[in-house]
Formats: C-alpha cells, structure tokens, sequence
C-alpha cells in the first residue's frame, strides 16, 4: 500500500506568503481570544475546591444550580463533564479563611448533602464502611499553591525553548533554531487561543501536553531540516526554495503517517480516556494538527527570510568529490 | 551484510527477558491482606505471629498466608470479607502497641517478589487516597521564639539585676531593651549573650536612651525552621500511624511544607480530624509514697486496681502502671528544645538534654526543690489518651536547662527528644492542598488508561501491518517490546505512577512508533533509487539514525524541563515521557534492526522487501535534468 505517489517535488515554496498569511491570521486571532478571553484556568491555577460527583441519572444542572446558590453558594459553577451524568462542581477560594481546612470540610458536607436528594450516586452510609461506594473526587488547592503553578509552568516553557534553541543552534545552524522555535511557539499560542476561545479547562495535564506538543513538532522541523542540510550538500545548482520543496516532500509521507499514527493513540485517549484525559488528549490533538503544517510550512519560509544558504552546511573544503547530480532515473 | 554480531542479540535478548521478569508481577493481581507492624517498642516477630494465627482461627477468619516480611507481618486473606472481620480480631487481640493497616499486596509468586521485582507503584489518582499538602506556618514559630526571648531576657536582667527602663518589649522580629546609661547596656549584652549565644546584639542611641536591639542570628532561625518542620513532621506521622494505613507518606516538600499521601483511606473526614488533633505533654510528680519499689514494677499492685485519691494511674510506654499526683507541674509548651546527647561527666552514656523557658524553669525549680530522690513523669496525652513516655528520678534541684539520663541507647534518647518536641505546641499548620480520590474512581481511571492505550496500540498495528507489511510487523514488535521495556523500568524504579502517566505511555508509544516510520520510509526511498534490498536497509536504518537521535533529543529536553519544573501530575507525565524516549531508541533502532537482520541478514540474494510497493518511479530530491 502506498499512499503518497509524488512524482515531483510540491513547489510549496511558492506558496509561502499564503501560507504565512494564514498562520498570522491564526496566530493573531489566538492572541486576541487569549486576550480578551483568557485561559480558564483549573483550581490547580487559581485555588478553589472542586467535586466531581456522579449522579444516578441524568443530572440537571439548571436544578442543582439553584439549590446550591440557595444554600449559599453564590459564584458555583456547575458542568458537566464526561458524561451526562457526570457533575463537576467548582467553587472559588474564600479568601482570608483562618482555617480553611474545616470551612473547607463543611462546605464540601451541606454540597453532598444538598445533592443526595437530586440524585446524587452517594450513600453516607455505605461510604464509611465500604471503600467502593466512593465515588466521589474532592480536590482542594490553596491560592499560593497555583501562583507558583504557574510560574514553574512558564520556567518550564521557557526552559524547553531555550535549550531546543541552544541544541538546534548546535546541531544544525541558528537560522534553523530561530525559524523552528518561532514556528513551534507559533503552535503553542494557537493551542492556547482554542482553550481561551472554547473556554476549555486549562489543567495541569493540558500544560504538560502544550509542552509534550513542543517537543513533538520539533521533531517535524528537525526531520525537514535534517533533509534540507543533507539536499543542500547533493543538490548544488538547486535554489534554497528548490532544497525546501524537495526536502518537505521527499518527507511529506513519513510526516502524515507519523502524525497520523501518534494522533490514533490521542484519538484512542479522547474517546475512551474518560474526562480526567479528554482535555490532554485534545490539546494534543489540536496540536498535531496544526503542527504538521507549522513544523513544514511556516518553519521553512521562515528559515529562508533569515537567509539560510549552502555556504551554511558545505564546507567546500571538506567534500570535493561530491557528485553534481545524483543519477536520475531512466 | 545485515548481521548483528552475537553479543548484540544477546544485549537484546537480555533486555527482553530482564523486561519480561519485571512486567510479569503487574498481572497477578492483588490480594487483599493485613500488615500488623510494631510501634516503638513493640515487633512483629515469630510470637506475635503465632497469636496472629491462633486469633484468626479462633475467629473462623480463613487465611491464605501468615508471613514474617521485614519489619512486619503480613496476612494474606482469600476475600476482602476475611480480611475486614481479621483485621478487627488481630487489632482487638494485639491492642494498640501494633498497628494492623489494610493492604492490597501483590499476588505474584514470593520468588518474583525476593528479585525486587513489584508491580508498578500507583499513585494515589489511580489507587484512591487522600493528598495532602499542608503549609507549616512559619511566620508564628519566630513570632513565639521572639515571645519566648522577650519573657527569657526579662527574667535574666532581673535575676542579674541590671537595670532597664520601661521594660523589655518586642519589635517584629527583635528583642527591645532600653537603657539609661551605656555600661548598664553593655552588662546586659554581656548577660545575656553568655545565656544565649545563638543571639546577637545590635545597640544605638535615642534621645538620652540606649536602645539594646537582640536578634536571633540567621543559623539560629534556620535552625528554628527546620526543627518546627521536623516537629510537625513526627507529629503526624505519629497520628498517622493510628489510621492503620500500609506504606503512609509524611515528608517534607520544599522549605516549609509536609505531604501527607494516603493511599486507599475509607473515611477522608477521619484523616483530617486526626491529623488536625494536637497532643499535649504534661510534667507530674509520681506519688511514691504508694511506691514498692524504685523500678519500673513499683506500681505492679495497681494494674487492676482503682488509683488511691488523689493520684491518677497511667500505663508507660513499656507497659507498666505509673501512678502520678494529679497536680500538673508545667505543660509540654515550656519546653523549648530537646536534643539527644552525650553525659560529659558520668561515663558518656546517652542522655537528652531539655530546655525550659524562663517561666518552665522557675516551675521546674519550685517542683524538685523539696523532692530531690522522688520521681517526675512525663506524660503525652493524644486524643484525650494519656501515656508516660519516661519517669526519670529527680537527682538535683532542676532549672531551665537539664538533662534526661539513664538512656539505654542513642536511638532511644533521640525518640525520647522527638517526642517531647512533638509535645510542646508545634507549628500550627493548613492545609493548602487536597485530594479525595475516591477507589473506584481510581480503578475506573486505570481500566480507562489501558483501554485507550490497547486500543491505539492495536489500531497503529492494523495500519502498520497493512502499509508496511513484514516490516510493518516489525515495527509493531518493536514498539510491544517497547512497551514491555516501559512496564519493566517503572516496575523497576517504583516510580509513581499517575493517570497523566498512563496518558505518557501511550503518547510515548504514538510518538515512538515515529522511528519506525522514518526508517521504513527511507527504506522504501532507497529501494526507488535503485539500491539493492541489502544495501537499502543498511542504508536505512544508518541514514535515519541521525533524524531519530535529533528528534528523541528535543523530545528529550522537554521531559526534562517538566521533570525539574514540574509539580505532581505533571512530574508524573515526565518520568514515564523521559523513560519512554530511552526505552524507544533502544526498541526501534537495536531491536527492530535485530529483527531485520534476523529475517533478512546474512542471505546472499534477496530479491524484494516485504515492506509494501515502491515499483515506481519517483524524481524527488534530484535536480530535473535539463535537456
């Protein structure tokens, strides 16, 4: 079986302004929406307590709203998530509790309480005496906690920038290094614009695939560059845009099955992975895809603006006999 | 051409049986079962054994084994039904000098279990537990340290009688004393730092006024932090210990922070009560006066009978009845240090030196004053239980500083220290982060994590196979031994391993069955450009070697970077994203080469390559020739 019978390289260079342009457009409209929307962040972020709590049947959550703001709960949120009879119940930091340990306990008991007669999957009873019978997840994260979240979150980032950055500079040539980080960063903001535009929790799970897809669409523009290096050594009367073309489409194969295949197993997460997975395996799933085509088609326009050239790889010195042309076909 | 040296597949074979051995105990199962384990004094040994067995009998509770495992006992029982009705007949039996905790314990053979092969350690998301993540308030452990100094230094310039104005008071974070004239001052600090050198002093002039500044020197108030820490630390390992969980973690996290894991708790309400129990020590005389002796069976006469008026009978650690006066001397919170040590004069034995402050000594002083030869009882109550940790003799008239002796061993006299630490009022604590993940949930969470993993695993195996063939069946064997290497190394490393984990097994898989595709698709280039079979997998597999080291390399520094800055779920991502990119080089480049060569190598002719059509003709990557 084969799937990609190209005859002749894709002059994708050619395209490079449109496709530029729609990666700006993409990139621009990920900024605003990060902007003006922003990240939902999880309690893991802002602190706050949340309960995941599965109900017998379908759950109304229009109903279970009600009650709970009745009983006090003012800025709850409540959604459902996996199933619909699965209900995530979200409430803020109360700011400047002494002890919010035992405000916290209370809170959590009217919650189970208010539920049960709504059909809530919880026996008090049972619960104390039979480990099986709990069902329920109750998670709680104090407001310090987040903040450093996040900063180890950005550290982290910017950390995995620097030293692909410093390794790719190494290993092939700056220009490369600066057109795959910008390319890949470019991946990353666009991630982050659909969690801001579709108000996706934004987990800890999800920062470590963001970074996870990082790393993985590296890999595309390595590949690429990989082959354009070794072109820019065989090809010697070849344009830079004519060492890219044949480069993205002497890999373009490799790069759909391989994506193809990693996107199986997230797809296999997404469905089956429940909802602690859904959210990781989506960010994932978005990232693969737009990683494709940013790792090719913006990383390579981008390394010939910074003016990437054969002098970079061939040193003229070194291989004499090289031959002009590899042999063509019959 | 294509042979692998012997050696080569025998590193392959190695690996695999190695990789085998280690995955094997994660398919056995558990059982439920019963760890009975000592505390303090108290061991699990053959007798505690022998009435662990007849108690079980006695209670028709039917067992499967009943084994000595290190430190502790281990009962193994056929149901979860046994295994609750057990552990109430042992823990009823056995009292509270032992813990009995519920376990579920691995059901592999006991010889796969003496190799250190175990089943792969699940984290609390997948095992259900409760985390917690309490922050120990430091800001309040100077704050009394500071309270304490000022109390310390006013009692000192009184006694010394140097004479301040206007009293002593506190300032943040300083001692304040202000003085008339300079020498005053200076006899003061000379005082005081003779008293207490781990201050120092800072003096200025205000208006007429000589202001003496006392700090606590930076090593001191480090020193400070790590002893609250390590206070709160005993403290709640010390509860924790009542709530008869197997294998509890209590450890520090950062500077001032202690997590607290319990895997498979039934009542979370429970843990938080206990753990926000503070105990208490209290310091009485013990009324010798209805004494036999003066050794630890002195009160033997009172184990069954009622306390004469007037005094109060409470068990010692050992065991032994103690009757004390009910008049409290001074509470544990007077006590401000205690650290094992040596007995300069007498001998070298082992002792525990113990610091009041200035109010706790006066007590101490007006206490064994008329009762020198009698003895003091240290007593710990916890959950309104009292116990005697030690009832020393009163040898001299005591102040704020003295010593405990008579320890049989370092060991004894450094627990005896913690103890009465963890007496004094520790650090007040909060909870700044928790999870309650309930057990089913946690064993939804792994039947959710395996599915999606079989399922993608079988669906890359279906496309592979049909797009590559034979070689696609490589690949696939590649990426399963993969996968076994993966299982093994997180069995091997006991690394936790959380749902994000599982979510880290199966990308890496997604993203290392990668190498695979790159070398079968240079494979299948080379063929087009006309090489013959042998030379296009050597060629291949050589050529896409530098790819895949490149890209495993990036990925790489990912999962480094989230292993050093990441916290939790997202550490737990990046063990299993590290190891996995170990794990797949090795698998994709020596075993599926292996594999090749092994079906391939060494033949002189071959014709074709199983590994799908390339019988076209194809000008990528050449320069169009010109006519």
């Amino acid at each position: 079986m084969e799937f990609f019978r190209i005859k002749k390289s894709i002059p994708f260079m050619r395209h490079a302004l449109a496709f530029n342009v729609i990666s700006l457009v993409t990139f621009l409209l990920a900024v605003f929406f990060l902007a003006t929307k922003g990240l939902h962040y999880s309690i893991e972020f802002t602190g706050g307590t949340v309960i995941e709590a599965p109900f017998k049947q379908v759950a109304d959550l229009e109903k279970i709203r009600a009650e709970l703001t009745q009983k006090g709960f003012l800025d709850v949120t409540v959604q459902n998530f996996g199933s619909a009879k699965d209900v995530l119940i979200r409430l803020p930091l109360k700011i400047s509790t002494t002890n919010q340990n035992t405000a916290m306990e209370e809170q959590k008991n009217i919650i189970i309480q208010t539920l049960i007669p709504l059909g809530l999957d919880y026996d008090l009873e049972l619960a104390k005496t039979d480990p099986k019978a709990n069902k329920l997840r109750v998670e709680f994260v104090g407001g310090q906690v987040g903040k450093e979240l996040a900063y180890d979150g950005s550290i982290a980032l910017l950390a995995v920038c620097l030293g692909i950055l410093a390794y790719l500079a190494i290993r092939f040539e700056w220009r490369f290094a600066v057109a795959t980080i910008v390319a890949n960063l470019h991946d990353v903001v666009i991630i982050l614009g659909f969690f801001a535009f579709f108000q996706w929790e934004f987990s800890l799970p999800v920062l470590a695939a963001v970074l996870a897809i990082l790393g993985y669409s590296v890999n595309e523009s390595v590949v690429v560059f990989d082959r354009a290096r070794e072109n820019f050594r065989k090809m010697r009367k070849a344009t830079t845009s004519e060492i890219f073309d044949a480069a993205i489409t002497g890999t373009i194969s490799r790069t759909i099955i391989t994506h193809g295949l990693t996107q199986m197993m997230v797809l296999a997460m997404l469905v089956f992975g429940g909802p602690s997975l859904f959210y990781f395996a989506l960010a994932l799933t978005i990232g693969i895809c737009f990683g494709i085509y940013s790792s090719v088609l913006v990383a390579c326009p981008i390394a010939k603006y910074l003016g990437v050239s054969r002098e970079d790889f061939v040193k003229p010195v070194k291989k004499e006999g090289d031959p002009e042309v590899i042999s063509a076909g019959p | 051409m294509n042979k692998y040296p012997i050696w080569k597949y025998a590193v392959i074979v190695a690996a695999l049986m190695v990789g085998f051995l280690y995955t094997l105990p994660n398919f056995f199962g558990e059982v439920p079962a019963v760890q009975v384990s000592g505390l303090r004094a108290n061991k699990a040994d053959a007798d505690t054994r022998k009435v662990v067995e007849e108690t079980l009998k006695a209670a028709k509770v039917d067992v499967t084994s009943v084994l000595i495992e290190g430190e502790s006992l281990k009962v193994r029982f056929k149901d979860g039904e046994g295994q609750k009705n057990g552990q109430s007949a042992i823990q009823e039996k056995l009292g509270a000098g032992y813990i009995v905790a519920l376990q579920s314990i691995s059901n592999s053979p006991a010889w796969l279990s003496s190799i250190n092969a175990l089943p792969m350690y699940l984290g609390l998301d997948l095992r259900g537990g409760v985390h917690l993540l309490m922050q120990v308030d430091m800001k309040s452990v100077l704050d009394k340290a500071v309270d304490r100094y000022v109390g310390d230094v006013r009692v000192l310039l009184r006694d010394k009688k140097v004479f301040y104005t206007g009293g002593i008071s506190r300032d943040g974070d300083k001692v304040v004393a202000k003085f008339k004239e300079k020498p005053e001052l200076l006899r003061a600090q000379t005082e005081i730092g003779s008293q207490f050198p781990e201050l120092q002093f800072r003096d200025t002039e205000l208006s007429g006024e000589f202001v003496l500044t006392v700090l606590m020197k930076p090593e001191t108030i480090q020193k400070l932090q790590e002893s609250a820490i390590q206070q709160n630390i005993t403290a709640l390992r010390r509860r924790v210990n009542e709530l008869g969980v197997s294998e509890p973690i209590v450890q520090q996290q950062g500077v001032d922070r202690i997590l607290v894991q319990l895997a498979g708790v039934r009542d979370p309400a429970r843990v938080e009560e206990i753990i926000g129990r503070t105990a208490s020590l209290e310091v009485r005389l013990v009324a010798e006066e209805h004494a036999t002796s003066r050794n630890y069976d002195a009160f033997e006469r009172y184990r069954n009978e009622p306390a004469p008026f007037g005094t109060e009978k409470i068990i010692d650690e050992k065991g032994y009845p103690v009757l004390v006066y009910k008049t409290i001397a001074f509470t544990g919170d007077k006590i401000t240090d205690a650290q094992a040590g040596f007995d300069q004069q007498a001998g070298g034995g082992s002792i525990v030196n113990v610091t009041l402050n200035a109010a706790g000594g006066r007590a101490m002083t007006m206490t064994t004053r008329g009762n020198v030869g009698k003895r003091m009882a240290v007593i710990m109550i916890e959950k309104g239980k009292p116990e005697v940790l030690t009832w020393p003799n009163i040898n001299s008239e005591l102040g704020a500083r003295f010593y405990i002796s008579g320890m049989p061993n370092t060991q004894e006299a450094k627990n005896l220290a913690l103890l009465l630490r963890a007496g004094a009022l520790a650090a007040e604590m909060q909870i700044i982060e928790k999870r309650v993940i309930g057990p089913s949930l946690g064993a939804d969470n792994i039947e959710k994590g395996k599915n999606s993993l079989l399922l993608g695993f079988a669906l890359i195996t279906v496309f592979m196979i049909v797009y590559y063939m034979l070689f696609g069946v490589v690949s696939v064997v590649a990426l399963a031994c993969n996968l076994l290497f993966l299982v093994a190394l997180l069995s091997m490393l006991q690394a936790t391993l959380t749902l994000p984990g599982v979510a880290a097994i199966a990308l890496a898989l997604g993203m290392a069955i990668d190498a695979n595709v790159l070398i079968n698709e240079r494979i299948r280039e080379e063929l087009r450009n006309g090489m013959s079979p042998q030379m296009a997998i050597q060629a291949g597999y050589d050529r896409a070697l530098d790819t895949i080291i490149d890209s495993n390399i990036t990925t790489l520094i990912v999962g480094l970077a989230l292993l050093i800055w990441g916290s939790g779920q997202v550490r737990g991502f990046a063990v299993v994203h590290c190891l996995g990119i170990v794990t797949s080089v090795f698998s994709a480049v020596m075993v599926s080469r292996g594999l090749v060569n092994l079906i391939y190598g060494g033949k002189k002719k071959v014709a074709k390559l199983s590994i799908g059509n390339v019988n076209w003709h194809k000008s990528v990557g050449q320069v169009p020739t010109k006519a």
